[in-house]
Order: C-alpha cells, then structure tokens, then sequence
C-alpha cells in the first residue's frame, strides 16, 4: 500500500486539517505536518498561538529581518501581525490550561481507539523531553491528530492500546492520517472520512484499532 | 536601597552557596539571562539545581555551566539541543526532573505567589504522575504538583528603571517573570536601564518589588533555528 499514489500526502494532510479551523479560533499548531496547517486557513480568521508566548503568530522573516527575541515553540524566528500579543509563560499556558485554546493540532507516534496520546517518549531513543505537550492535550478543547497511518515498518499507529509512554489519556478527539479521518467514539475508531483512492477495506485493513460503525 | 551593580560578578557576591536551586528565565537561547550565567560559572559554584525550561547549547546559555560539572540536577521541560548534557546525563553524572511545560511555569508562578501546591489534570495518567496525590474536582482527576521556592532567580529583561521596574521584549519575556519571582533573591540582567519614570508605569511587566539587583550589559543574543522567508517581487 505504502509508495503508490493513494491517499493524501502531506500537504493534502494538512489542507484536511485546516478544515477542522473555524473562523475565530484561537488555534495552537504542533511541528511537522501540523506548522503546513497554516499555509491552508484561507480567508478565515484563526490566531495562531505559540506557547513560549505570543498569540497572532506571523510567517518566517525575510533574510536580514530575523529578531533573536522574537522565536515560536519550536525555536524559529518568526514575525507578528498587526494583531499580536505577548505574555509569560505561566499565563500562556494558563490559557493552554483554562480551555481557551479551540484547538491543538499534532503529530502523534501512536494513538488509541480510547483516544490515548503517545508523541514525546521512544524507549531506547534519546528522551529530549514532552516540553509543553503534555498540557496542551490536557488542557484545549479539541486536540486534532495529524500522522501517517502507519509507521516506516509499516505497522498501524492507531491501536488498541499505546504501547509508548503516554502523553495525555483520552484525549485525541480526531484523527487524520494519509488514508483518512476518524474520530474517537464509544468502543473505538470510527471512519469519517476516506482520502482520494482510498477504500473502506484498505483503511479496515491499515488500522489495529477497532473500528465501530 | 541601591540595586544597580557594576557587573553580573558583583551582583551575585554574597548570594551563592553550594547546592543553591536556582530558577532560570529563558526559553531555548531567547530571553536568558547569559551575562548572569558566565559569572556563575566564574564562581565556581557547584552542585546547582536549576529550574530551567531548557539547558542552553554546548558552549552557550546553561551549556556552560554544564561544561564545567557546576550543575546537580536539571528541572527542565526539554533537553534535546546539548551534546554535553545528553552525555552527562546518560552516564548518571547529572540528574534530570522533567516537568511540563506549563507545570513548570506554574511551579515557579505558584513558589513566587506564595502558594505551595496546586492541583492539574496535565500529565495525569503518564510517568509525570506516578507517586503524585491525585484528587477529584467536578468529576475529574487532577494531580499535586508543588510550588518551586528557588534560593536565586536569575533573568533576562529588555529594561529597567533602577528601581528593578522590568519591560520584557516579545517572545523573550517567556519564563522570566515567574522565574524572577520564585527566587528569595532575584537577580535581573537588562539590555538598559533608563532613568526612573521614563516607563510608562501602565506598561511594566513585572515591578521592582522582585527584583533586588540589577545589572545592565551587552547581551549576545544568539539565534538557535534561524528561518526565513524568500522576499517575493513587489
């Protein structure tokens, strides 16, 4: 199934992603697949969060315009917008915390059919830490799971139960992968959405979760 | 009282001892206070633990206090950017306390108000929870994390007035103002300091009251990820 040309790619990953943004949200974006959510908002109005921070986040500077004080989560130089706001960071994630986020959206290792999170730990990898992860599951609204379905052995990465170290238990409300949507429901998975190609039994078939009707 | 000193040396005389915690400002290489970092390894203060989000690069930031076997353990919410930490760590030299992120502020924010515990569902049910109480709230499980009352705070700011008043710049504010205030000693390193009443009182970030030494110097400011966009024709 892997390396044929079904299903979405990245970008088209993300573009599904930015779907799930309604006007007005206040939204926090993960790295990886998750920053490209940006580039397919369109016309509607979301503020970008980065929790070092800054709400009203604004694209990369042009060469020679880069500020060494001006930084996102992932410690790039970025610029802001004529919206923009700065805090510390016990009132950032107070706002993380207090469900004032609409929504988080991230990459993931694993996820559970109960909604279970695993993207900060691999055992016998390097442990650079869970930095603000942790509290953004716990604490926005709606916490959106942007990954490929299986991972480079091509196993399924949405399972019965995590087998990684956890990030946060029961809270990945919907996720979107190379071959679909599903959202978290009672008893598992359930399919929302097929990407270009995609049939119903090969999605079936990629997933060790669960899949409720 | 007098709170501005010459240098970041003098300003760290007679506050240091061996063991100290100290609580860090800063987020990856924006906002820290480096200045205060190079006189704390002039020191030669050892067996620090330091409340930090992150632990600087190999060679800047708290890289340097790593360097020279100064510091004990790490509070921290992400290591990944330093060779010499991840060597030091997986040989047992340094110990590591990973924190959340916003639990790790808000240890810091709660230590400086006064309070010395509070309750969050972030990290229930992961390794961050294990031996902590758990408590129910409105049907859902929360866990006891405990207020940080660090012996030093050392942070960054843009400005001052010399009554220590601080102006913080953009993302650079970050940890700084709850580090500052966990400390019994706050001292605070600023790009200038301006004289008293050309800030705006209506626009200071954090009051003097925290800070009770202040030193102003030429700061670095070193990029860690340098990114930019292509300038399209106008």
């Amino acid at each position: 199934m892997a390396g044929d040309a079904k299903g979405w790619d990245r970008n088209q990953m993300a573009a599904r992603a930015a779907e799930e943004l309604e006007d007005g949200m206040y939204v926090n974006l993960g790295i990886g697949i998750p920053t490209l959510v940006a580039n397919y908002v369109g016309d509607k109005d979301i503020t970008l969060q980065s929790e070092n921070g800054m709400l009203g986040m604004g694209p990369f500077p042009y060469e020679g315009e880069e500020d060494p004080d001006l930084i996102n989560a992932g410690k790039q130089t970025i610029t802001e917008l004529n919206r923009t706001s700065y805090f510390d960071s016990a009132t950032s994630f107070g706002m993380i915390r207090g469900g004032k986020i609409a929504a988080a959206i991230l990459g993931a290792m694993e996820v559970a059919e109960n909604g279970d999170l695993a993207n900060w730990m691999i055992p016998g990898k390097l442990v650079k830490g869970m930095g603000g992860a942790m509290d953004l599951v716990a604490g926005v609204k709606k916490v959106v799971v942007v990954m490929d379905h299986t991972n480079k052995h091509g196993d399924s990465k949405l399972l019965k139960e995590c087998t990684l170290p956890l990030t946060g238990t029961g809270v990945v409300d919907r996720i979107i992968t190379n071959l679909g949507v599903l959202d978290v429901a009672e008893g598992g998975l359930k399919i929302v959405e097929l990407a270009d190609g995609v049939t119903e039994d090969e999605i079936r078939a990629a997933t060790d979760a669960t899949i409720v009707n | 009282m007098k709170k501005v000193y010459a240098t970041a040396s003098e300003a760290l005389d007679g506050v240091l001892h061996d063991g100290m915690l100290i609580a860090a400002g800063g987020f990856g290489l924006c906002g820290i206070p480096e200045l205060l970092i190079d006189a704390l390894v002039e020191s030669g203060v050892k067996d620090l633990t330091i409340a930090s989000n992150n632990a600087g690069v190999d060679g800047f930031g708290l890289g340097k206090l790593l360097e020279t076997r100064q510091i004990k353990k790490m509070m921290s919410s992400y290591v990944g950017e330093n060779a010499e930490f991840m060597r030091q760590y997986l040989s047992g030299e340094l110990e590591l306390e990973f924190n959340p992120q916003g639990t790790l502020a808000e240890r810091m924010r709660a230590g400086g108000a006064g309070i010395p515990g509070f309750y969050t569902k972030t990290g229930v049910g992961t390794v961050i929870a294990e031996g902590k109480e758990h408590k129910e709230f409105r049907g859902e499980t929360y866990i006891l994390e405990e207020g940080i009352f660090a012996d030093l705070s050392i942070v960054k700011a843009w400005k001052a007035d010399d009554t220590g008043n601080l102006v913080f710049r953009k993302t650079a504010r970050n940890f700084n103002p709850a580090a500052a205030m966990c400390g019994k000693i706050c001292v605070a390193e600023v790009e200038e300091i301006v004289p008293r009443g050309s800030l705006d009182p209506d626009l200071i970030h954090l009051p003097g009251i925290y800070v009770h030494r202040l030193i102003q110097g030429d700061h670095e400011k070193r990029i860690e990820q340098r990114t930019v966009r292509k300038r399209e024709d106008a």
